[in-house]
């Protein structure tokens, strides 16, 4: 997959979906690879933060330096990977998954009561003050049957959030 | 690129209620007693920012759509390559040929006015007018231009102003073509810049720099001169504030708005048929484009002079500005997008980012008083 070419050929596509475990049709792959040729517009093959932060619609988003961080440097195989958990065709499992990877920030397989702190400081900003985020946190914690020191896992995730109807869906617009 | 600051937060104020246009309830509004849930699941947010990883409108509005190749057969190709050979091999030089021609008279024309008539002012004033309108009708005619005018012809009274939506630095000569306009534009280097300094002075254009916060206060007072002025050329400005792609309108600055005079819309729209007149100043330099142009077969595009429109009264300039902008939509078959187009060159301000955090911090706290 040439950076500096805009065509894919069919190997190629079969080579995402495949890697994405079919969760993207070839045409939504296709889509996705026009997008990525627009964004990455110096054709190095991977989206920078500045060519990111261009969106004015992602660089309002709270999480956008949490994300932004694990889709850097990305080329356009993993960056298909990345999205998949916002396939209509994902699993709940996979969306989970994802979920925990944005609040698992050093990558260790367990979230942390300050990955979570951290979060939720993306999420509300100045207007809430550390002290009543910490309050906050540990309450629902302890009312959920952890404490402060529990280290969460995927399967915890899956407890607290699989049945619930998450629903977590973009689409991809294809022509 | 040059890199991309945050923008002041004067850019701020030209733009109403833009929660109105993005995806409401983005940080969930949860109801009932807070759980851990409710603070684990981040997934709207994710959402949102994957939708506009994967699509956004801001970036729609700058991309360039060429039209559908139509040569991809066995007899079109030959049909196509002979139409290279006549737009390269006759076309080009004929319009060069054309343009030079004009230039000539243009030129000569232009400095003996300038210099010798220089006491007489109105005769002056009067024959330069006539002398850009054309050059431009050459510059039109150097791209096969064909432009319907629809609508009554500008006049040229006080207190009123003309804008227009911008595809390209060739609607100014499109329009300048029918009037002798004073714009208000971006100054240009390169011999586009010399045109501005030297013949588009003496209209009694308006220069800007996009990059100079404290530019926008010169500028506007300079626009309240020449619009109270009585004798000057007829205002021109384009408020989207750069060049969108003729299929959608970003938000109007309300500078030309506030100025207590009537404002004039005119709608352009380029028939993409012919040639795609969008020009991407990222991706090409204004020559280049102007070669482009000038080796396709025709610029075509329909030009309608709108009826005048004042502020109604209760109106602020902003909500004048977007009731323009809507009138011109309609006209062109253009879409509205929320977006301020010097985001092209500026990061939106925090204060966005900071109102969902703090519509999601204060639904939080008020769950947690309810217990």
């Amino acid at each position: 997959m040439g950076n500096s070419s805009s065509m894919l050929t069919q190997y190629d596509i079969e080579e995402v979906q495949e890697h994405c475990s079919n969760t993207f049709s070839q045409q939504e792959i296709v889509s996705l690879y026009q997008r990525f040729c627009q964004l990455d517009r110096n054709g190095c093959g991977f989206i920078s933060a500045e060519e990111f932060m261009t969106v004015p619609e992602f660089a309002v988003n709270p999480l956008s330096q949490r994300l932004f961080r694990m889709v850097d440097g990305l080329n356009f195989k993993e960056f298909v990977l990345f999205l998949s958990a916002f396939s209509s065709r994902a699993s709940l499992q996979q969306k989970v998954e994802f979920i925990f990877k944005v609040y698992d920030s050093d990558g260790n397989g367990k979230v942390t009561f300050n990955e979570m702190l951290d979060i939720l400081r993306d999420l509300t900003g100045q207007f809430i003050s550390e002290q009543q985020r910490e309050k906050v946190l540990t309450q629902v914690l302890e009312e959920a049957g952890y404490t402060k020191d529990s280290l969460l896992v995927q399967a915890d995730f899956m407890k607290i959030l699989g049945n619930s109807g998450l629903k977590m869906e973009v689409e991809v617009p294809v022509d | 690129m040059s890199k991309l600051n945050t923008s002041s937060s004067e850019l701020d104020l030209d733009r109403p209620n833009i929660e109105d246009y993005l995806p409401s309830g983005s940080i969930q509004e949860p109801h009932g007693t807070l759980r851990l849930r409710d603070l684990l699941d981040i997934s709207p947010t994710l959402t949102e920012a994957a939708g506009a990883i994967v699509d956004d409108s801001f970036t729609r509005c700058f991309k360039s759509n060429p039209p559908e190749p139509w040569n991809w057969n066995i007899y079109l190709f030959p049909l196509w390559c002979l139409g290279v050979v006549v737009r390269y091999g006759l076309l080009f030089p004929l319009r060069v040929l054309v343009l030079t021609i004009g230039w000539i008279i243009f030129l000569s024309c232009y400095f003996p006015v300038h210099f010798l008539l220089k006491g007489h002012d109105k005769l002056r004033k009067k024959l330069e007018r006539g002398l850009v309108e054309l050059i431009c009708s050459f510059f039109v005619a150097s791209w096969t231009g064909v432009v319907k005018y629809h609508g009554p012809r500008p006049s040229i009274r006080p207190k009123q102003i003309f804008v227009a939506n911008h595809t390209s630095m060739i609607d100014f000569v499109v329009l300048e073509q029918m009037t002798a306009f004073a714009v208000i534009m971006q100054k240009h280097p390169g011999w586009v810049g010399l045109l501005q300094s030297t013949i588009l002075e003496s209209l009694g254009c308006i220069w800007f720099n996009r990059s100079e916060s404290k530019d926008r206060e010169i500028v506007a007072r300079k626009l309240r001169e020449h619009v109270h002025g009585a004798d000057n050329n007829p205002l021109l400005v384009f408020p989207e504030g750069t060049c969108v792609n003729n299929h959608y309108t970003v938000m109007f600055k309300k500078g030309a708005f506030e100025l207590g005079c009537t404002v004039c819309p005119i709608a352009i729209k380029y028939n993409k048929i012919f040639v795609d007149a969008f020009w991407n100043s990222r991706k090409q330099s204004f020559t280049t484009h102007l070669l482009q142009l000038m080796t396709s077969w025709a610029v075509v595009c329909d030009v309608w002079y709108l009826e005048p429109q004042n502020l109604k009264p209760g109106e602020t300039p902003i909500e004048f500005a977007e009731r323009v902008r809507d009138i011109i939509s309609v006209r062109a078959g253009l879409k509205k997008v929320p977006w301020d187009g010097y985001l092209k060159y500026s990061r939106p301000s925090p204060k966005h980012r900071e109102r969902k955090q703090q519509s999601f911090a204060e639904s939080v706290l008020r769950r947690l008083e309810e217990r």
